[in-house]
């Protein structure tokens, strides 16, 4: 991709406009969550439970006060609101009462002068535990083998999917059984946030690391008992996100903290804490049986899905929606009968992350359309071409994809991507698996090619309105947009300037802290943003256009239709006046708030029928990796990989999520999983929870399709999600092919390939 | 609560003596991890940053006798001279933590804590070095095997401090190689360093992370020098390195952890043994 | 807190008190929450991911892993001593190339770019990306960064 080509003398949509808060990162000026303070600040801390399932005998905090330095110690009877919190069910506690579901679930907070002040506060609180025996087996919670551990009951949801003809077959049938394990969204910003206590105590202002202001304000409002316009929150600076700050963490604890000090508190999670402070990606476990014609046409699909919720409610019973309405994958199919259940278990809580329920879908569709390949004796990219979805095509839901569907056109355009050069005689050693430590020769090593291809819904589902709101003002020539968008890293910073360019003819455009002084914009999640919250922008932003055309158009007693932006000036397409926008709007105040809405969704009948999604991205990836088969280690050279991604707005920020996205379904694939033993979490650490490295990064290829899609208000797909899903079934097939292994379960461990 | 920071080794080690149970700080690596997860306080610290004593290394040539300095970063073994005398060194250097890692981790590090996953560790015990630990009234010399008691023990009394590691030259081939699941910044999950002594017409061979400690092979050392001849530079019998790992590996003693299974690092540890056997035999 | 520290570091050239310190804090801890230099990040604790990476005496380390105490007598540069208001090439070169997003392990890959170039003005590919592989970053998967590097070594190459 040549990206010096697109750059434009204005930083309007489709330019690779640069991040404005560039400068501030690399200096480290940039204030991130963790960097802010204030005077008299205390710090807060967690304690948080040793065991995954224990009754709760006594919380003894008289040794924690009195350590000098120590503010105060909050247990869940000092919650003065709602004692629970959640993003779908309200059936976290804020603090375990009576009993500890999960290991790492918060018991109490205390506030001090200093982080190890906290530390021996912590170790001082005497918490007296009846221990139980975790149930950590999701099929148990579903076949009611062991009681409810919570009042909830242990199934979080369950889903059935009924469509077409239930005794349709075809000669040949293929069936796996595919397990996925439980990734971490191991964004490099930990958790912080800074609570700031209003003078007379009854309300509060957080600077916070988030996906979503507005949603955290109403949790914090509700375990407080405070009216939700008490708390005002400001976006901190976000390192990164994934999904894993769509559920609040520390916020209402550092609230908490600070209307009983009345003094600011400071948290922050250590990378420890913080892999039990937030919800993980569900482990899953599918069965899927394929039925197809001999020419390799699906027949139907059957599936039984099964997600680990862990302890808490979060969004899994969103994730299992997505898990089932994506087991089709990119693929025609007209007759299916598919179950899904998301369980509760002892097993730390698991809820949003990149992909959301299809990554899990998509390792199990892709894994099958290999065995259908093989069975019918086609190569895997002609069995998903002859399969590939298109525009107009019904899902097993009964929903039309109306959104434009360039399936067939991905897989061409990745098959059409150069493989990578045959490895030389003698490789750089530290290019082959195995890497720094040395351990592989050339002759050690086969190379394998697979693929991957995927669906992935945009915006959230199932009647949920999440609309987004955006401010637009229009001064001299200046725009200043304002917006409660939390910018995570994806960019959404750099879009909304260009969107008022584009569309106002200027070139100044500041954007203002984000926080929940306007109307939510919904959560930086589910590749929305630059199509709910980029919506947002370029509604206010004609308004204003509208505004100011009419102003023109009266002082030169035209009719305003006839105006456009041309550059940077206001022209009369039927005559000669031409303005500029800044000399038309010099003295002038315009100003329009605008919320963009998607269209309507709908629920899911008993039948898993019904338009639950409200449009959908699609994308193909090829992997090549070198594979020492006898060691099991696994080096992957190239991800070639074609998106549809409507419009590019922005190339050099969609090559960047294509990129990053690439290198966490690669992490999926080969190192990453949080390892639990009977509830325990064995590896909270990034020394044990490995991240691909820089040398464990592949050459990325890519090309973008631009379908302009027509309901998207900029023609935009969301690009975030779909570059990380059928990374790793690529990958995963690409090693099935170097070693002739099953391979049925991701991430792939070494003896997995050679034992 | 104090913090001393000595200039010279006799400052240091009279400190320690002042201060009996006084927490060494070398390069930090292992120690700030263990105080940032709260897994230790921290009471009375001995930072040997600005002993320079420590940070040097010499080779007598005449001996054929490289002394390595505790406080020597690993850094300084990836490349250069040190690196030419001591190849499976720099191997297992370059695979320490991260570049910043290697910028701060000793061979003193190493020891003090003497996991059986330390990267440094095989090659010593392959390489038969020699520790060398003073107090203020002695030194003593200690093969790297007696020094190495268990998992995170050693033969260091407490008022004693590690000074330097004293290794032979050796004329012949060496080699090291570390499984991770990461190409690089990866705790071994199992790894091997093998010697060739041609001039003795020997091997050693030692294994990391398969045990409690860092594991010789002599058995299959033994069944090795009866087998092919060091010497001769005839191509290695293919069979014969297979037989070497199975060997190696049987003397292997792993365990199941969150990082591997026992079977997975016995089958790895023997693979690598017959790879360096291979890339030694090669040369 | 009992049991405080009172030492001097000197960090980008000037000697910085440090007072009422507990005698276990990092010098990523003392750097960030003391001395008013926030630029140098903490994602691991443990020197598994190379955002707080600072230079001491020439050397490019973890300074999580440092005791704040004992880096006495040393010279300490961080991020915030690479530039003052003008942008270094590096710098200009990774937000060119999109190697920024949400930019929490900028700094530290900042400080590393700079040391490796330092010591290394023309390193291979294999060798930047060894330089780097201690510095995670979870948004880009790494193109863009080596993007950024392989952009400085031609234009200093120009020059």
């Amino acid at each position: 991709m040549n990206l010096s080509a697109v750059r434009t003398r204005r930083d309007t949509l489709g330019t690779s406009a640069l991040r404005p808060d560039g400068g501030p990162k690399v200096q480290g000026s940039f204030a991130f969550s963790s960097d802010v303070w204030a005077d008299n600040m205390l710090w807060g801390a967690t304690l948080r439970s040793p065991h995954p399932y224990a009754r709760i005998v006594s919380i003894d905090i008289s040794e924690a006060i009195k350590i000098a330095g120590v503010e105060t110690v909050v247990i869940a009877e000092d919650v003065p609101g709602q004692l629970t919190y959640g993003l779908i069910d309200s059936d976290q506690p804020v603090f375990a009462s009576e009993v500890v579901r999960y290991m790492g679930e918060p018991v109490a907070a205390v506030a001090a002068d200093h982080p190890e002040t906290c530390r021996r506060a912590l170790a001082a609180i005497r918490v007296e535990y009846e221990v139980y025996e975790p149930h950590i087996n999701p099929e148990d919670s579903i076949s009611g083998a062991v009681p409810a551990i919570h009042p909830n009951g242990n199934l979080l949801r369950y889903q059935r999917i009924v469509c077409g003809d239930q005794n349709a077959t075809g000669p040949i049938v293929v069936e796996g059984e595919y397990e996925i394990g439980m990734q971490d969204q191991a964004f490099l910003g930990l958790e912080a946030a800074l609570a700031i206590p209003d003078r007379d105590g009854a309300g509060l202002e957080m600077i916070v690391a988030t996906q979503w202001l507005h949603e955290d304000r109403k949790q914090i409002a509700l375990c407080l008992g405070l009216p939700e316009d008490k708390i005002r929150l400001t976006l901190g600076g976000v390192g990164g996100a994934f999904g894993a700050r769509e559920d609040i963490s520390l916020q209402v604890h550092a609230s908490l903290l600070a209307l009983r000090t009345g003094r600011p508190i400071k948290m922050q999670y250590s990378r420890e804490e913080s892999f039990f402070g937030h919800v993980h990606r569900h482990p899953a476990k599918i069965w899927v049986r394929h039925h197809a014609s001999a020419d390799g046409m699906i027949i139907k699909i059957e599936a039984r899905m099964v997600f680990d919720g862990g302890a808490y409610a979060s969004t899994s019973a969103a994730v299992l929606i997505n898990g089932v309405t994506h087991i089709q994958g990119p693929y025609r199919c007209a007759n299916a009968i598919v179950d899904g259940f998301a369980a509760r278990t002892n097993n730390p809580p698991c809820g949003a992350m990149r992909g959301f329920g299809v990554v899990q879908a998509c390792f199990a569709h892709e894994s099958q359309m290999d065995k259908l390949a093989l069975a019918c004796g086609l190569s895997p990219v002609e069995i998903r071409l002859r399969n590939a979805i298109r525009t107009g095509d019904r899902l097993i839901t009964g929903q039309p994809v109306e959104s434009v569907a360039p399936v067939e056109r991905c897989i061409r355009e990745t098959d059409a991507i150069p493989l990578p050069p045959d490895m030389t005689p003698s490789p750089h050693e530290l290019s082959l698996p195995g890497g720094s430590g040395r351990t592989a020769d050339r002759r050690h090593i086969v190379r394998g090619v697979g693929w991957g291809v995927s669906i992935k819904n945009l915006m959230y589902s199932e009647t949920f309105d999440d609309f987004a709101t955006a401010r637009c003002r229009l001064q001299d020539g200046v725009v200043t947009l304002k917006f409660a968008t939390s910018e995570v890293g994806q960019g959404f910073v750099t879009l909304a300037p260009q969107i008022a360019r584009s569309v106002l003819g200027v070139d100044t455009v500041i954007v203002e802290p984000m926080d929940t002084t306007i109307g939510s914009a919904g959560s930086t999640s589910a590749s929305r943003q630059t199509w709910m919250s980029g919506g947002a922008v370029d509604g206010a932003c004609r308004l204003v256009r509208e505004r100011l055309f009419e102003h023109v158009a009266k002082e030169h007693n035209i009719d305003p239709l006839r105006l456009e932006i041309d550059d940077t000036d206001i022209i009369d397409t039927f005559g000669t006046l031409r303005i500029a926008v800044a000399n038309a709007s010099a003295g002038m105040v315009f100003e329009e708030t605008f919320e963009h809405h998607h269209r309507p969704t709908e629920d899911l009948d008993e039948n898993g029928q019904g338009n639950c999604h409200v449009a959908f991205a699609f994308v193909a990836h090829r992997a090549v990796v070198d594979v020492d088969t006898e060691l099991g280690l696994v080096k992957v050279v190239q991800i070639a990989t074609a998106q549809d991604v409507g419009r590019a707005l922005n190339p050099l920020s969609v090559l960047g999520q294509i990129e990053g996205g690439i290198a966490q379904g690669l992490g999926l694939a080969v190192m990453e999983e949080v390892l639990m033993v009977n509830g325990i979490v064995k590896n909270p650490s990034f020394t044990d929870y490995l991240l691909p490295t820089a040398l464990d990064a592949p050459e990325v290829v890519a090309v973008l399709i631009e379908e302009p899609d027509p309901q998207a208000p900029l023609g935009a797909k969301g690009v975030g999600e779909p570059p990380c899903i059928s990374v790793t079934p690529a990958i995963a097939a690409a090693i099935r092919a170097a070693t002739g292994r099953a391979i049925t379960r991701v991430p792939v461990r070494p003896s997995d390939i050679c034992l | 609560m104090s913090i001393h920071l000595p200039q010279t080794l006799n400052e240091a080690l009279h400190m320690l003596q002042v201060v009996p149970h006084a927490q060494i700080l070398a390069g930090g690596t292992d120690f700030m991890v263990e105080v940032n997860f709260n897994k230790h306080g921290v009471h009375d610290v001995i930072a040997l940053r600005h002993v320079d004593e420590l940070k040097k290394w010499s080779h007598d040539t005449v001996a054929g006798v490289v002394t390595i300095g505790a406080a020597v970063p690993y850094a300084d073994m990836e490349h250069g001279e040190l690196a030419q005398l001591f190849p499976a060194l720099a191997e297992a250097a370059r695979t320490v933590g991260s570049p910043q890692i290697r910028a701060a981790g000793t061979l003193g590090g190493n020891l003090g804590t003497c996991s059986p996953a330390g990267d440094a560790l095989p090659v010593l015990f392959a390489l038969n070095a020699v520790i060398n630990v003073a107090s203020t009234h002695a030194t003593r010399s200690i093969p790297v095997a007696d020094f190495m008691r268990g998992p995170k023990r050693n033969d260091l009394a407490q008022d004693e401090l590690i000074v330097s590691v004293t290794i032979k030259t050796v004329a012949g081939w060496q080699g090291y190689a570390k499984v991770g699941t990461r190409n690089a910044m990866v705790i071994s999950v199992a790894s091997a360093s093998l010697v060739l002594d041609h001039v003795n017409n020997s091997s050693r061979i030692a294994l990391g992370s398969v045990g409690p400690t860092i594991i010789r092979c002599i058995q299959a050392e033994q069944w090795l020098q009866g087998v092919y001849d060091f010497t001769s530079h005839q191509a290695l019998d293919d069979s014969i390195a297979t037989e070497f790992g199975q060997r190696v590996s049987q003397e292997s003693r792993p365990i199941d952890d969150h990082r591997s299974t026992a079977l997975y690092r016995r089958h790895a540890v023997g693979v690598l043994a017959k790879r360096l056997l291979q890339r030694g035999s090669a040369q | 807190m009992s049991e405080t520290q009172f030492y001097s570091l000197r960090v980008n050239g000037k000697q910085r008190e440090v007072t009422d310190a507990w005698l276990g804090e990092s010098l990523l801890y003392v750097l960030r929450e003391r001395l008013g230099l926030p630029g140098s990040k903490g994602a691991c604790e443990q020197g598994e991911c190379g955002s707080c990476t600072v230079i001491i005496d020439g050397a490019a380390v973890c300074s999580c892993l440092v005791l704040a105490a004992s880096a006495v007598d040393t010279d300490i540069t961080t991020i915030e001593g690479y530039s003052d208001g003008a942008l270094t090439d590096v710098q200009q070169a990774f937000i060119d190339e999109g190697a920024v997003q949400c930019g929490f392990c900028t700094p530290g890959l900042i400080v590393a770019v700079h040391h490796l170039l330092e010591h290394t003005p023309r390193p291979s590919e294999m060798k930047v990306k060894e330089a780097l592989s201690g510095n995670i970053c979870r948004c880009t998967g790494y193109g863009r960064i080596f993007a950024a590097v392989t952009r400085v070594i031609e234009q200093r190459d120009h020059q």
